[in-house]
């Protein structure tokens, strides 16, 4: 299958591991991305927390792009995935609003192409039976607690995405690469998102708790699908919980034996050699 | 004292805020009402009450990380989540000193950065924010850390229709 690809700005920098694995994956399974032309920044929380207006132009300026080609967008930065999505759901409830932002960007909205995760992709389009048949090292003795944090699920009718309560395709996932899911509480809980630069103790103590927890759940680990989930995570929590944390996709790559991980991981905060290299992943 | 209420509620644009029965499912839910001197719950029975200054000058519709746990279990469907956005839009069109700046810094070295490239350049943004800041020496280790694996490049492509990135701001009045 092909699709339309929107990296994002996190993910061409402090996500860099992130995008060359989404494309690696993407790749082994068939999948070709064509990344959407001269796209620019979704606007994030800035844009919706202080101009309404900025904060749908912005992604609709992406999404009138990607719809030159027709294809479903694959949107990996769980923050990025959310701002398509709520833009997607203002403008078709608010004709008023479309014309508006029309006019704004400059070219006709159509509304034609989906935005989608690539969790949902891999596990629904592709399938876990097809993962699960390209696994050729079953990560054995890897238990990661699956953290989707908010923005992939939440309000749960913009972003129609698993369950917003107790979502499960992470899970299964994990499942269908040989490691073992543990399961928790917090799988739906706030990293803080953009206080951590701004109002970092209290970024600091959130971190702390989900390692703590992760940790109490027996997990080794924890898996994530969105670059400030990531970065809060790996640069916020103490030094005495710390357990290592993975992109979803590093996780797929390592199992399907793919080239790339050694670079992947190096670029982590949280040194996640030993824990690989001592179950025989790396 | 309607005037408040009645105009959070058109800026919101979805279910009137009169709707809230006060079940508190947003506060209980809420990561940050831990640290905001008036609870997500508070800040509803104020807006009904008229409390627009109080409102409209407080840490909390700051320190909300837009989560949207609230909107997703309130069962009467007030968008909670958007109006705290509403509010912190009309905190600064009302020209309230923002109790916490910081927030309010970050967002606008986040949006330069934009304006400036059509993308967000790591590094120009973090040194506008410690400008804007004044906040010049926390997380420096974890700048260089960055640096030194390679995650934050000092030239990153931007966006090439650069005139069209400016037209949005100009045309949503974004200063």
């Amino acid at each position: 299958m092909k699709v339309s690809y929107y990296p994002g700005c996190s993910l061409h920098a402090t996500a860099k591991e992130y995008d060359q694995s989404v494309k690696a994956v993407s790749a082994a399974l068939g999948i070709e991305l064509k990344e959407v032309e001269d796209w620019s920044c979704c606007g994030a929380t800035a844009a919706h927390s202080t101009n309404y207006k900025l904060s749908v132009a912005l992604p609709a300026r992406d999404l009138i792009s990607a719809e030159k080609d027709a294809m479903d967008v694959m949107v990996p930065c769980a923050a990025c995935f959310n701002r398509f999505k709520s833009a997607q759901h203002q403008l078709k409830e608010d004709p008023e609003l479309k014309k508006e932002i029309e006019k704004v960007v400059g070219k006709p909205y159509n509304g034609s192409v989906a935005v989608r995760n690539p969790i949902d992709i891999y596990a629904n389009d592709i399938g876990l039976d097809t993962l699960k048949s390209k696994v050729k090292k079953p990560l054995k003795g890897l238990k990661p607690v699956a953290y989707y944090g908010c923005l992939l699920l939440r309000p749960p009718e913009v972003c129609q995405f698993d369950d917003f309560e107790n979502p499960v395709l992470l899970d299964k996932m994990m499942t269908a690469i040989g490691a073992e899911p543990k399961q928790w509480s917090y799988k739906t809980d706030c990293c803080g998102g953009s206080l951590s630069i701004s109002r970092t103790a209290i970024v600091k103590k959130m971190a702390d708790k989900f390692m703590t927890m992760a940790r109490e759940a027996d997990a080794n680990c924890i898996v994530v699908a969105c670059p400030l989930c990531m970065a809060n995570l790996e640069m916020r929590a103490s030094a005495n919980v710390r357990i290592p944390v993975f992109y979803f996709t590093e996780l797929i790559g390592i199992a399907m034996g793919l080239q790339g991980p050694r670079d992947w991981l190096k670029m982590h905060n949280i040194d996640a050699a030993p824990l690989m290299s001592g179950l025989g992943l790396l | 004292m309607t005037q408040f209420l009645q105009e959070v509620n058109d800026r919101i644009g979805g279910v009137p805020i009169q709707r809230c029965y006060h079940c508190r499912k947003c506060t209980a839910g809420c990561p940050m009402a831990s640290e905001m001197e008036y609870n997500p719950n508070k800040i509803i029975k104020m807006i009904q009450m008229g409390m627009k200054n109080e409102v409209l000058n407080s840490s909390a519709i700051w320190l909300c990380a837009s989560c949207e746990t609230c909107i997703s279990r309130c069962p009467n469907n007030v968008d909670i989540a958007r109006m705290m956005d509403v509010l912190r839009e009309m905190a600064i069109e009302n020209g309230i000193s923002i109790p916490q700046k910081n927030v309010l810094d970050l967002h606008k070295a986040f949006l330069a950065s934009i304006r400036m490239f059509g993308r967000v350049n790591e590094p120009i943004m973090l040194a506008h924010y410690k400008l804007l800041s004044k906040d010049f020496f926390s997380d420096l280790d974890m700048g260089l850390s960055m640096f030194l694996k390679g995650k934050i490049s000092i030239i990153s492509p931007k966006t090439k229709d650069m005139a069209s990135v400016k037209k949005i701001f100009r045309d949503t009045k974004q200063s």
